[in-house]
């Protein structure tokens, strides 16, 4: 057959791949010039001392080690509510639950949730936890008003990695005479745990950079002890790096971004941590 | 492991020995019809299974055999829109009873699946499986059931030194027959084949199939097939569905010898399918 056109459709291909590849330079020069500024000002402040210490008045004393604890206990609570909830969540609805036009309108909800702006959350949590069932202001409250937020998106992803368990496999277990929760323990859950895990711990990187409900629901912006229970106050590491850059000095924005490297580094660990996961424990079938 | 040397097939030693006159039925199938939502795939079926015979059932692709072999164990209520009605007795039960536990009927009715399905687990772990959820944990008689099935299923001496290996490094055949092994681990009755050598080359399907004639002594088969020359080889009755209708079941030599129906001949003669 006689190609027609090949040098239009050819120049057509390069013209595209073009483009393409110009959208991935964009993303990728804004990520680099961040870098840059927060490097470039935040390393001059960043030491052991300015992570061990609590915030003070000079910026030369201040630390970010409050926002550090607060941070990791928050995601405590985050981690043991939204996991328990969301997995049982998800092991109903792709298990369990019948197949029907209500099952289907909850999954959808779901979904939706996950769009809803994180301030919503605050303003729920500042609702129920810290006024209806008088938790008032303290780590709780904000613990349980993070799980809800990053809730939608345990289930969502969690569902995704029990649907990803082949249909064949869980034939033979049924075939066998084991009953749905036997399947569920000694098949489906072995194969889904990797990507269930890979879900909460990006779902948790997300909670752990929120600002916007923590400040509703509460979370000091400077505090002097460390919080050593539920019903502490506290202080994560997002609302300290806000509070910094809102002050009018110069050298405030150069510990905010000393902090925002601290927060990107454990990001970082996070995200990573999620990947090393997914690949050691993959079943591939 | 080494010095149980029981015979390979125990439990199933009481049985009295077969007579060709009187074949008794282990399943009764009356006037079973199955929608898949408002498709109807199976229409009035009426057929008795002998036991300890193979039963092949053959037909064009989407005439209803996997659906029916399926009905057998109640598996085909994975799909959440079937409906069925009618009967399937066993044991002299309903099985479509509210009252009937899958659970139950699938310990007693074995399924080998189309494709090798093993557990991304160990040979061993793939056999000790079935005993294991039944509430067996004692070392010594999971090794012995292991070493059993696997011998029944006639791969022990190729898997012996191997039982510790992923299955999924298992050739195909020999996937497939650890899953054969799989499921006489559980010492079923009954065991269902949904095609089971469509996946496999030539030799590996001779293997099953040889295996097949050597697990009739002891259990009754079911085993769909789109492959008559396999149906020919290894059943003692065939069934013919066309269109989700059970069009002729006979023995199999007079089946494919002297159909009675003109559909049937037009099949088994390849006029169509």
């Amino acid at each position: 057959m006689e190609s027609k056109n090949l040098n239009g459709r050819v120049l057509k291909n390069k013209v595209m791949k073009t483009l393409f590849f110009s959208a991935t330079v964009i993303a990728l020069v804004f990520l680099v010039l961040l870098f840059y500024r927060v490097l470039s000002q935040g390393l001059g402040y960043l030491d052991w001392n300015y992570i061990t210490s609590f915030p003070a008045p000079y910026p030369e004393e201040a630390g970010i080690w409050p926002g550090m604890i607060g941070s990791l206990m928050l995601m405590g609570v985050v981690a043991v509510v939204a996991v328990t909830i969301g997995i049982s969540t998800a092991i109903y609805l792709e298990e369990y639950s019948p197949k029907n036009k209500l099952a289907d309108f909850i999954r959808v909800n779901i979904q939706n949730l996950a769009g809803v702006p994180s301030i919503v959350f605050g303003l729920l949590g500042l609702t129920f936890f810290v006024y209806l069932f008088g938790i008032g202001y303290r780590l709780l409250a904000g613990g349980l008003t993070m799980a809800l937020l990053i809730l939608p998106v345990v289930v969502v992803s969690s569902q995704e990695a029990l649907r990803a368990v082949p249909s064949d496999v869980k034939e033979a277990s049924y075939g066998m005479g084991a009953s749905k929760w036997q399947t569920i323990v000694r098949v489906i859950l072995p194969a889904a745990v990797p990507g269930i895990l890979t879900g909460i711990i990006l779902s948790l990187s997300r909670g752990i950079g929120e600002t916007a409900p923590l400040i509703i629901v509460g979370a000091a912006t400077a505090i002097y002890t460390l919080p050593d229970s539920l019903l502490s106050k506290y202080t994560v590491m997002p609302i300290q790096i806000y509070k910094w850059t809102a002050r009018p000095q110069e050298e405030w924005q150069f510990v905010a971004a000393a902090g925002i490297i601290v927060l990107l580094v454990i990001l970082l660990l996070m995200n990573a941590l999620a990947v090393w996961i997914r690949n050691k424990y993959q079943t591939r079938y | 492991m080494i010095e149980m040397q029981k015979p390979v097939k125990t439990s199933k030693e009481r049985r009295p020995e077969k007579n060709k006159e009187e074949v008794s039925s282990i399943y009764k199938v009356e006037d079973l019809n199955l929608w898949y939502g408002s498709d109807q795939a199976l229409y009035e079926i009426n057929m008795d299974i002998p036991q300890y015979q193979v039963t092949a059932i053959i037909g064009p692709s989407g005439c209803g055999k996997s659906t029916f072999i399926k009905t057998l164990n109640r598996m085909v209520e994975m799909v959440p829109i079937v409906k069925t009605t009618g009967a399937i007795h066993y044991g002299g039960q309903n099985i479509y009873e509210d009252k009937y536990r899958v659970e139950d009927l699938r310990t007693k009715v074995g399924m080998v699946f189309q494709k090798p399905n093993p557990f991304p687990k160990s040979v061993y772990d793939n056999v000790a499986y079935g005993p294991r959820i039944h509430g067996i944990k004692d070392k010594k008689t999971l090794d012995h059931i292991v070493e059993k099935s696997l011998k029944g299923a006639a791969i022990w001496d190729e898997l012996k030194d191997r039982l510790n290996e992923n299955a999924f490094g298992l050739s195909g055949g020999q996937q497939q027959r650890v899953c054969i092994a799989r499921a006489l681990a559980v010492e079923p009755d009954v065991i269902l084949m949904d095609e089971p050598t469509s996946a496999l080359d030539p030799i590996s399907t001779a293997k099953v199939e040889e295996l097949i004639q050597e697990l009739k002594k002891d259990y009754s088969i079911v085993i769909v097939t789109h492959n008559m020359q396999q149906a020919a080889r290894i059943s003692d009755r065939t069934a013919f569905f066309l269109n989700g209708e059970l069009v002729e079941y006979q023995e199999t030599d007079r089946l494919f010898q002297n159909p009675e129906d003109k559909r049937t001949e037009d099949y088994i003669t390849g006029r169509f399918g």
